[in-house]
């Protein structure tokens, strides 16, 4: 019950900060040249202003955009979140169709990141100086500096073009009718360069954040108390210092939810993937605005929801911090 | 500076994508299948790149080649081109306008059926031309302007009634584009934005709709019912969207696409693709979609006012170092608005301004603009309007053409939406450079580009502050002319007088390349082929 009051509680001091963010986003969108209706007449190559007049009162622009701001904001508090530009249909549909590709890539990403990072920055912490540390240190140095759309390009040329392993780009094998288990196994196929692609910069991160947490953590008093009572190593770092050593961890995967549905619009675009880092772009390019506050505001909520499962998460690790609620 | 650009690109490294070694088998069936032409194969899935997603897929109202080279499989044109170029029958079989021009009759195809089963009638073709063509369509709506009624004397009739005479060539040539025939049981009576037969298309066509993936792919597969006679041969057609355009050429190279067409694939890769023999990469079949780089000049600046100001302009940038240099050699100067393969029209003229900058400098102090303090006589802002990877690169050319006359330049970038109302709907731009596409006739397209009178915020259409009573009688005159030789004579006075005061100079005449896998046949035997309806396409197993 606490819990949800807590919730509720949190939900409630987002709000303005939400309701601002859009409105900032609406106002920043205003200041770019051109509407949707000149993307479009673009993608069209042209037509009379008679057709633009007809499709600027059909997509709402011929308001001022205090009333088109207006009758957004009143049209979400009703939980609609308008038709989108490009695709004519309701926003919520097409982000709930871009929602399970971005999920996956992201959460199959980050959970690789956090897995490796964390085990690799444990590993040159402990080797700190020898030689897997600097190893370590300098592929993580590498991963964070090259540019992921290369990396893509380059796994797409080895693994895809040379030696045929693995599909070059897309979701599924189109028009292959697969099902059930069949399907699966071609929509991980199909992931895993993406994947990677995108793991090996979040990775870069949390191994530099771990390590470095790490070797805080080793230095603690309670940490050198464990030793005295003859604990083993395996046993010390897991049981005790593990824990505090996750928790900056945590807090960068809560940063980072964020980042997540927003999707990698340069992995989505190299591999061809339907995801909503593609959707982001396509709407600014399209002067979609519908479909671009809609993602806004979905993630946002989603970053609020996940910064409060975060927080639960700390209770978990630190008890101190429960304690201090 | 001067370099060969693929030579730098080569050592920079840039071309390694894709230089894969591959496999002697390969080899073998590239050389075996220059030997003999095979019986065609019936099945198949035939798989298509694209590179950018269309709101609608619907040809009666969004007339664009984006539009076209998915949805011309799936709906059909009364008529399109066959190979000579010369425009046939396909929902419509023969027609005849009266001598004064004011009445065209179709006659039309029988026996055949949409793909949800209702016959096709002459009620489909009138409710498309007054509903969707004459209300909706781009270019349509200029089309159909004199357009007053469609009778329908007997379900396979139709006669379009015009208040003003109709060459009977200009309807057909632009009919190939402007002249998709839509359901009216599905249409009428529905907000036509909004039906959703927009997104999923209901036609005549050899391929009938399946899915539509937004983002991922559109599945179109055999009509069975097709009136075409023991055709189409491909099981299905995909589309994948694939936006990334290295990304592209890999898919194609893997095998996993066939078939990249309108210039999908970047020039580089196209130009590395020419000499893999896996691939075809060639303009045929996309002939009729000629198209022109731009150079726009607003004619309010005083300076750009003054003609010779504009023909030195013209003068001081060499189009072919250009052409040769930036994009691979495919192109050549252009002679005027009229591209060389629309030869119904085409006056054959040698390109008006060859590249001379001691004219073009002679010129400019001739118009009083002389050199000022650090050898710039004035200085103009240059707007890009994005629609391939050239457009940024000739905006650097110009620029850098232009500092050795003594012009500065200022490149203003955005994106495409911004660039079109910056320089079509606010004016805010001194030059411009982008594309001009050729549809068939110069009447649909080319001609609002110099016609005064356009409405402000019309975007490819003349905002340039420049008028010409001679230019704006002959586009009339032309517009409405029946005898097609004496159309031709007023194309050809025409295309002297906008090269003479150029408003608009079209810099290169290009036309669009495919690269489509040696597996494919049955394919680009049509100057529209990209926009054709591809039932003898086939491929192989």
């Amino acid at each position: 019950m606490t819990i949800l009051l807590l919730a509720l509680r949190r939900l409630a001091a987002s709000l303005p900060t939400l309701l601002v963010i859009l409105a900032g986003l609406f106002l920043l969108l205003q200041l770019a040249p051109g509407d949707t209706v000149d993307a479009l007449m673009a993608q069209m190559g042209g037509g009379d202003p008679a057709t633009a007049e007809e499709l600027r009162r059909y997509y709402g622009l011929d308001l001022p955009a205090a009333a088109q701001l207006a009758r957004y904001l009143w049209r979400l508090v009703q939980l609609d979140l308008g038709q989108s530009a490009i695709y004519g249909k309701p926003v919520a549909t097409v982000i709930a169709e871009r929602l399970p590709v971005t999920l996956l890539l992201m959460g199959a990403s980050l959970t690789l990141a956090f897995a490796g990072g964390m085990v690799l920055g444990v590993v040159a912490a402990r080797r700190i100086g020898q030689w897997p540390d600097t190893l370590i240190s300098t592929l993580g140095l590498m991963f964070y500096a090259t540019p992921s759309f290369w990396f893509g390009l380059m796994g797409i040329v080895l693994f895809a073009i040379h030696l045929g392993w693995l599909p070059a780009g897309g979701f599924e094998e189109v028009g292959a009718g697969y099902t059930g288990l069949t399907r699966v196994l071609d929509i991980a196929r199909h992931l895993v360069l993406p994947t990677l692609t995108l793991a090996l910069v979040f990775l870069a991160t949390y191994l530099r954040i771990m390590r470095a947490s790490m070797l805080e953590v080793m230095s603690l008093d309670y940490v050198r108390t464990a030793r005295a009572k003859g604990l083993g190593e395996t046993g010390v770092i897991v049981r005790h210092a593990l824990r505090n050593a996750l928790l900056p961890m945590v807090t960068l995967v809560g940063l980072q939810a964020g980042t997540m549905l927003g999707g990698s619009v340069v992995v989505e675009s190299v591999f061809a993937l339907p995801g909503l880092g593609r959707l982001a772009y396509e709407s600014v390019v399209q002067r979609d605005l519908n479909t671009l506050l809609g993602i806004v505001f979905v993630s946002a909520l989603l970053v609020i929801t996940v910064n409060f499962l975060v927080d639960l998460i700390y209770g978990r690790l630190d008890p101190r911090i429960a304690a201090g609620r | 500076m001067i370099i060969d650009r693929r030579d730098a690109l080569k050592r920079a490294g840039l071309l390694a994508l894709g230089t894969a070694a591959w496999s002697p088998a390969a080899l073998t069936r590239a050389l075996a299948q220059g030997a003999a032409t095979q019986a065609p194969r019936r099945g198949g899935v035939l798989t298509v790149q694209l590179n950018g997603e269309q709101r609608v897929l619907n040809p009666a109202i969004r007339a664009s080649t984006g539009v076209y080279v998915i949805t011309s499989k799936i709906v059909e044109p009364l008529v399109d081109l066959d190979q000579d170029g010369k425009p046939a029958g396909v929902l419509a079989t023969s027609w005849e306008a009266a001598p004064d021009g004011k009445t065209v009759t179709f006659r039309l195809r029988q026996g055949v059926t949409w793909h949800d089963g209702k016959p096709f009638t002459s009620a489909d073709v009138q409710y498309t031309a007054m509903e969707l063509w004459k209300k909706y369509l781009n270019y349509g709506t200029q089309l159909q302007l004199y357009l007053d009624a469609v009778d329908t004397p007997d379900p396979h009739t139709a006669v379009f009634r015009y208040s003003r005479p109709m060459p009977l060539n200009l309807l057909l040539r632009a009919l190939c584009d402007l002249g998709y025939v839509a359901p009216r049981h599905v249409f009428e009576g529905t907000n036509v934005l909004e039906n959703p037969a927009n997104t999923a298309p209901i036609g005549t066509g050899p391929f009938k709709f399946v899915s539509y993936e937004r983002g991922q792919h559109v599945i179109a597969e055999r009509n069975p019912n097709y009136w075409r006679e023991g055709f189409p041969y491909l099981d299905r057609i995909v589309w994948r969207f694939i936006i990334d355009k290295a990304a592209a050429s890999a898919a194609l190279e893997t095998g996993q696409v066939q078939l990249s067409t309108y210039n999908a694939l970047a020039l580089a890769d196209l130009d590395r693709l020419k000499s893999d023999p896996r691939f075809t990469v060639s303009s045929k079949g996309l002939e009729a979609n000629a198209f022109n780089n731009t150079l726009e000049f607003n004619t309010r600046r005083k300076e750009l006012a003054d003609v010779r100001v504009r023909r030195a302009i013209a003068h001081a940038i060499d189009v072919p170092f250009f052409i040769e240099n930036f994009i691979y050699g495919l192109g050549k100067p252009a002679t005027g608005p009229i591209p060389s393969s629309s030869t119904a029209f085409y006056p054959d003229n040698p390109p008006p301004y060859a590249f001379d900058p001691k004219k073009a400098a002679a010129l400019l102090d001739e118009a009083g603009f002389k050199r000022g303090a650090g050898g710039t006589r004035f200085s103009l802002k240059l707007v890009p309007i994005m629609n391939g990877e050239d457009v940024p690169l000739l905006a650097t050319f110009i620029q850098q053409s232009l500092q050795a006359v003594g012009i500065k330049v200022d490149i203003v970038n955005l994106d495409t939406a911004g660039a079109l109302s910056t320089v079509y709907r606010d004016w805010n731009f001194d030059l411009a450079t982008g594309w001009h596409q050729y549809r068939g006739d110069p009447a649909v397209s080319t001609t609002v580009w110099y016609r005064s009178g356009s409405p402000k915020g019309a975007p490819w259409t003349n905002q340039y502050g420049w008028q010409s009573d001679l230019v704006d009688r002959l586009t009339d005159e032309a517009a409405s002319e029946l005898d097609p030789e004496k159309r031709k004579a007023l194309y050809a006075q025409w295309v002297k007088a906008v090269n003479d005061e150029i408003p608009v100079w079209m810099m290169t005449e290009r036309t669009f390349l495919s690269a489509t896998s040696k597996r494919v046949h049955g394919d680009h035997n049509t100057p529209r082929w990209g926009s054709g309806d591809w039932h003898d396409a086939w491929i192989e197993a």
